[in-house]
């Protein structure tokens, strides 16, 4: 039988055909995704899942830049800035920049590497759904990409008065922003739903 | 995809769950219904789309004001101090040689909040006059207004890192100023607006239009 999908963007009921590898379903109406083929989903979105972890943990602890004003060596890490700006009497924008580039990065981390290792191993782990769900509902408000062009903006404004030394953090920064990239686009939510819907026809059996 | 007829899911008393796209027959227009596989809530189109969108787009006009208006950076030294809204900022930029990171910051600071308040009315409007002008064009401007809303947050990182920085010794000082709040409520409340809106409202004109 065949699986019927309807198009997010414009309500279209389609049928859902199949993909040569690394094929894209568009919706004839709209031309929005349907879904699309990923091969090696699971091992290469875990894969980048792992790295994106250590890069983000060095990007987050190590300096991101230091500079130097009249012998005296300043240096910050993304923790450090978020807690000046709350000394500062920013509570609110510390806040913002706080969930936007440390929490929800972390949590989609975290919850990558739940969801992809059990199922490497041809597990699924129990939640899934729920963490798919929330997957989807935060994704937008990851910003790391926003920040790299935030940091880069920042030195050069720096540059003009300041002499920078760029840190560790700003090297790992700009990894990171290339294996979420990676990752986003190896990672397929519709990959993970056929993994369930073949372990629910076993079950039933 | 082949095509079976151009029946939306609605129109066969279909709905498909926006979590894991399974198809699900019969959800009613108010009752509350959960996908049976990812236990997603269930609805034909988003709830309260239109007033929703409205509500959060014109708490942006408003905040849209006091974010241009005040200063959104302090910037002081021993010798010389600048209070700095975000146009008078990109200026700054644009005239001490660094026109490439000028042209960013006014694109992301400037115009993706512009266009995004105006993509969004439009949208709204032509979804309450039924029009079925440019249907594919509208979707494209939705999915272009999806796609831009969180380059806006870059002014306030800037601001984050620039006053966490510039702050010990007494030589040099940058804050973030009152325009921080309002401009970051923006960016913020026209991302929700984005998502609240429904891009399946704009074909369902066509729908109403055959009857």
């Amino acid at each position: 039988m065949s699986v019927l999908i309807a198009c997010h963007e414009c309500d279209l009921l389609q049928q859902e055909v199949e993909l040569k590898p690394g094929g894209v379903a568009r919706c004839r109406r709209c031309r929005a995704l349907l879904y699309r083929d990923t091969p090696h989903s699971v091992d290469r979105s875990l894969a980048f899942t792992i790295s994106a972890a250590m890069f983000f943990a060095i990007a987050t602890i190590y300096p991101i830049y230091s500079i130097d004003m009249k012998g005296s060596k300043n240096a910050i890490n993304l923790y450090g800035a978020v807690g000046s700006l709350w000394d500062q009497g920013m509570p609110v924008i510390s806040a913002v920049v706080a969930a936007t580039a440390i929490v929800v990065p972390i949590a989609q981390l975290l919850m990558l590497l739940y969801l992809l290792f059990p199922l490497r191993l041809g597990i699924i782990a129990p939640g899934v759904p729920m963490i798919l769900r929330v997957l989807q509902a935060i994704k937008p408000w990851g910003m790391i990409e926003v920040l790299m062009l935030g940091i880069l903006v920042s030195l050069v404004k720096l540059t003009g008065n300041f002499t920078v030394v760029p840190g560790i953090a700003l090297w790992s920064f700009a990894c990171l922003t290339f294996m979420l990239a990676a990752l986003e686009s190896t990672f397929n939510p519709h990959v993970v739903w056929a993994h369930i819907a073949r372990h629910h026809a076993r079950v039933a059996e | 995809m082949r095509k079976i007829s151009a029946k939306t899911a609605v129109s066969v008393g279909l709905v498909c769950c926006h979590v894991c796209n399974l198809v699900v027959s019969g959800c009613g227009e108010h009752v509350v219904a959960h996908c049976p596989r990812c236990d997603a809530r269930l609805h034909r189109r988003k709830p309260a789309s239109i007033p929703r969108t409205w509500a959060l787009l014109l708490a942006s006009y408003i905040l849209y004001i006091p974010a241009n208006l005040l200063p959104i950076m302090d910037t002081g030294s021993l010798i010389t101090y600048r209070s700095d809204t975000i146009m008078s900022g990109v200026i700054h930029l644009w005239v001490t040689g660094s026109q490439g990171i000028a042209a960013i910051v006014f694109i992301a600071s400037i115009m993706v909040p512009m266009f995004k308040l105006l993509a969004l009315t439009y949208l709204l409007i032509s979804v309450q006059r039924r029009s079925i002008r440019g249907l594919k064009q509208r979707t494209r401007l939705y999915r272009l207004v999806e796609f831009v809303g969180r380059w806006s947050m870059l002014d306030i990182y800037v601001v984050t890192l620039l006053a966490a920085i510039v702050q010990m010794g007494s030589l040099a000082i940058v804050k973030a100023g009152p325009a921080a709040i309002p401009f970051g409520a923006v960016v913020i409340l026209t991302m929700i607006a984005a998502q609240t809106f429904d891009p399946r409202l704009i074909w369902d004109s066509l729908q109403h239009k055959r009857g």
